[in-house]
C-alpha cells in the first residue's frame, strides 16, 4: 500500500497552487523580451492564437490524465500514463514528468536564490550610488561564486542552499500544509507587487527622477504592431514557445497536482481560472514592468540591445541600477517588490517541480514524505552544484536547454499522441468534462484530435532545422544552414567557436576585434576584446585565465581575427563541460527510467494492478 | 502612444483581465460536491450538515 496520502486544503488553494506553477520569472523577464524580439505589439496575435489551440489544449490533457491516473492511487506521470494504455512504453515515455522537473529544479532554485540574495542587497542598499556598470559587474562577481560581496565565502552558495532548504522544508509539509499555504500567500503577494510596479512604470514621466522618456513610451513600443512579423514562422515559433515556458505545460507536475483530486470534482474550471491567471500575470502585468522602466531611463536602442542577453541579464543586471534613481527609500521598496515577486514567482514554480518525484517515491517505494522531500533536496543539491560552480562554462544554459525547453515539447508532443489518439478522444473527452462547472466547446473535440498535435510536430520539427538568421526561405534556396540554438545545430555544437576540444595546450579567439585592456581581476588574467558583432553593433568580450597557469599570445591593441592564439597553456574548454552536463542529464534521466523499472517489477511480485 | 497601439494594449488587457476574473469568481461561487470531495478543509463543515 502507498504512504501517499496527501490532499487539497481547499478548492481555490489549488487554483492558486496551479497559477503559481505556472507564473515564473518567464511571466516579468521571458514575455517581454520575446515581444520586443519578434514584433512588439503583432506578436500577441500568434501568442494568443498559441495559447488557445496549444496551452489550453495541453492544460485540459494534463488536468485530466493526472485526475484519471489518480482514481489508480498514481501521482507521478510514469505510472499516470501506464494506466491510460498497458503498454510500457508509456511508462518510459512517462520518465520526462519526473526528469524534466528535477533538472529544472536544479537551475531554477539557483535563480530563485538570486532573488532572496537581491532583496537581501535591495534592503542593505549596496546599489546605491553603484553605476550601471557596477550594478552589472555586481551580477557577474555574484556569479563567480568563489567572490562574495557581503564577506560571507562562497555567498552564492549560501544563498542556494537557503533557497534549497526552505523548498525541502516546505515540500515536507505536503500539499496543503505546506504548498498550498505558500501559494496562498505567494500569488496575491506577487499580484500586488507586479501592480505596485506596473504602476510606477506606467506613470514614469520624462525628466523626473532621471527619467528620460515617459512611461508609456516603453508601452507604445511594445504594442506597436507589426503585422508583417506575423508571416516569419519565427515569430509563431517563438510564441508557441513562450506558451509552453509561461504554463509549465510538458512538464509532469500539472498531473501530479490534479492527482489528487477525486474523479466527480471539476478540472475544467479549475484549469480554466489557472490558465487564465497566469496569462493575467503575463500580459497585463509582465508588459508593464520592465520594459517601461527600462526604456524610460535608458531608451529604445539601449534596451533593445540589452534584450539580446536575455530577461535575466535585464532584470538582475540592470533594474537595481533603475531602481537607484527612485531615491534610497523608494528603491528598497521597488527591489524588494520586484525581487519579491520574482521569488514568489519561482518559489511556487520551483515547488511544483519537487511534486512529482516525491510523489513518485511515496508511492512506489512507500517512503514517508519527508524522507522523499530529503531525497528531492539531495538530488537538486547533487545536480545543481555545476550550475552553481561552472555556470560560467555553460553547464546551466546546457540545462536549460535539453530539460528546460527540448524535453517539454517532446514530452508534450507524446503524451498528447496518447491522449488523442491511442486513450482515445471518446474517452478523453469524458475526463475533461467529467464534473465540469463550466462548458467547454465542443471545438475543442477537434482541436485537441488534430490541431494540437501537428502545432507540437511543427514546433518540435521547427526546433529541429531551425534555419541559421532564422532565414526559412532558405528551403527554396536548397542551401540548409542550421542556426546555433536548433537542436541540430547544439547536437553539433555550432556555436562553440574554435575551441572545439575538450582539452587543449592553446586557448583560441573566438570572435575577431582589438585587444583593448589586459589586467588582473581577483587573482585571475583578464583579456578584454572589442569587435563588431552580425548586427553592426560594438561587442565586447572578455576571456579570464590563470596567470599561473597560461602565457598570453597577444599584445594590447594588436587585431585578431577569430581562431588566432589568445594564450598558451594546458586549457579544458567549455565543450568538456558542456559535455559533461548533457551526460549528466542523460544519466539523470536513465536513473530514473531504472527506478520506473524497479518500481514496475516491485507492482508485478507484489500483485498490485499496473494499471 | 499611438491609436493602433493602445487599441491593441487596452483591448487585449481588458480581455485577459475579464476572463481571469470571471473564471475565478466561477471558482468562488461554485457549489461545493458532497463529500467525499477533494479537498480537506470543508470535511468538517459536511459532517455537521
Amino acid at each position: 500500500m502507498s504512504t501517499n496520502t496527501e490532499a487539497w486544503g481547499s478548492r481555490v488553494g489549488l487554483v492558486l497552487a496551479m497559477a503559481g506553477n505556472a507564473v515564473g520569472f518567464g511571466n516579468f523577464l521571458r514575455f517581454p523580451v520575446q515581444a520586443v524580439q519578434n514584433g512588439g505589439g503583432a506578436f500577441i496575435i500568434p501568442y494568443l492564437v498559441s495559447f488557445l489551440i496549444l496551452g489550453l489544449p495541453l492544460l485540459m490533457i494534463e488536468w485530466s490524465t493526472g485526475r484519471f491516473g489518480g482514481q489508480f492511487g498514481h501521482h507521478s506521470t510514469p505510472f499516470i500514463m501506464g494506466s491510460m494504455d498497458r503498454r510500457r512504453i508509456w511508462k518510459y515515455v512517462g520518465v520526462f514528468g519526473i526528469f524534466s522537473n528535477i533538472a529544472i529544479a536544479s537551475y531554477y532554485c539557483y535563480i530563485e536564490s538570486w532573488t532572496i540574495s537581491y532583496i537581501y542587497h535591495s534592503l542593505l542598499g549596496t546599489f546605491n550610488g553603484l553605476s550601471q556598470h557596477e550594478v552589472a559587474g555586481f551580477f557577474s562577481n555574484y556569479l563567480d561564486v568563489t567572490t562574495s560581496t557581503t564577506g560571507i565565502p562562497y555567498e552564492a552558495l549560501l544563498f542556494f542552499l537557503i533557497c534549497l532548504a526552505l523548498n525541502t522544508w516546505i515540500l515536507s509539509r505536503g500539499l496543503s500544509g505546506g504548498v498550498e499555504k505558500v501559494a496562498k500567500i505567494g500569488v496575491p503577494m506577487l499580484i500586488v507587487f507586479g501592480i505596485f510596479l506596473a504602476y510606477r512604470g506606467i506613470t514614469l514621466k520624462a525628466g523626473t527622477q532621471g527619467a528620460v522618456h515617459d512611461g508609456t513610451v516603453g508601452l507604445n513600443f511594445l504594442w506597436t504592431p507589426d503585422y508583417s512579423s506575423l508571416a516569419n514562422p519565427k515569430v509563431w515559433l517563438a510564441a508557441a514557445g513562450q506558451i509552453f515556458f509561461t504554463l509549465s505545460v510538458g512538464m509532469g507536475s500539472i498531473q501530479c497536482y490534479a492527482s489528487y483530486l477525486k474523479k466527480r470534482d471539476d478540472i475544467a474550471l479549475n484549469a480554466m481560472s489557472a490558465g487564465w491567471m497566469n496569462e493575467f500575470v503575463e500580459i497585463v502585468l509582465g508588459s508593464a514592468v520592465i520594459i517601461p522602466i527600462s526604456i524610460g531611463y535608458l531608451g529604445i536602442d539601449r534596451v533593445v540591445e540589452l534584450t539580446g542577453i536575455g530577461g535575466l541579464g535585464l532584470g538582475f543586471r540592470t533594474m537595481p541600477f533603475l531602481f537607484e534613481q527612485w531615491g534610497p527609500i523608494l528603491s528598497a521598496l521597488a527591489g524588494v517588490s520586484f525581487f519579491g515577486l520574482l521569488f514568489f514567482a519561482g518559489i511556487t514554480s520551483s515547488l511544483a517541480m519537487g511534486t512529482p518525484g516525491m510523489g513518485f517515491l511515496m508511492d512506489e517505494f512507500n517512503w514517508p514524505r519527508p524522507r522523499a522531500a530529503m531525497a528531492f533536496g539531495a538530488v537538486i543539491l547533487i545536480l545543481g552544484l555545476p550550475t552553481i560552480f561552472f555556470f560560467n562554462q555553460g553547464v546551466f544554459d546546457e540545462y536549460d536547454y535539453w530539460a528546460g525547453t527540448v524535453s517539454l515539447v517532446v514530452f508534450a508532443l507524446l503524451e498528447t499522441i496518447l491522449f488523442s489518439w491511442v486513450f482515445g478522444l471518446k474517452k478523453g473527452w469524458r475526463e475533461i468534462t467529467e464534473g465540469a462547472d463550466v462548458k467547454i466547446p465542443l471545438a475543442y473535440r477537434f482541436i485537441i484530435k488534430f490541431i494540437t498535435p501537428v502545432v507540437l510536430i511543427l514546433v518540435f520539427t521547427g526546433s529541429l532545422i531551425r534555419p541559421a538568421n532564422d532565414d526559412w526561405s532558405l528551403i527554396s534556396r536548397g542551401k540548409w544552414e542550421f542556426h546555433n540554438e536548433s537542436i541540430i545545430g547544439q547536437l553539433r555544437h555550432q556555436g562553440i567557436g574554435p575551441n572545439k576540444t575538450w582539452f587543449a595546450e592553446s586557448f583560441y579567439a573566438e570572435a575577431p576585434g582589438t585587444v583593448d585592456s589586459v589586467f588582473i581581476l581577483r587573482g585571475k588574467s583578464v583579456v578584454s576584446v572589442t569587435g563588431v558583432n552580425g548586427k553592426g553593433q560594438s561587442l565586447t568580450k572578455e576571456y579570464r585565465f590563470s596567470p599561473e597557469k597560461h602565457t598570453l599570445a597577444v599584445s594590447l591593441g594588436e587585431k585578431l581575427e577569430a581562431g588566432q592564439v589568445l594564450y598558451s597553456g594546458n586549457v579544458i574548454n567549455n565543450v568538456f563541460f558542456i559535455d559533461m552536463a548533457r551526460l549528466l542529464l542523460i544519466s539523470l534521466f536513465f536513473f530514473i527510467a531504472a527506478l520506473v523499472y524497479i518500481a514496475w517489477r516491485k507492482r508485478t511480485k507484489e500483485g498490485r494492478d499496473i494499471s | 502612444m499611438n491609436a493602433s497601439a493602445l487599441i491593441l494594449m487596452i483591448s487585449v488587457q481588458v480581455t485577459v483581465t475579464a476572463l481571469t476574473a470571471w473564471f475565478f469568481y466561477r471558482v468562488l461561487v461554485s457549489k461545493p460536491r458532497p463529500e467525499p470531495d477533494s479537498y480537506t478543509d470543508n470535511d468538517g463543515e459536511t459532517e455537521e450538515r
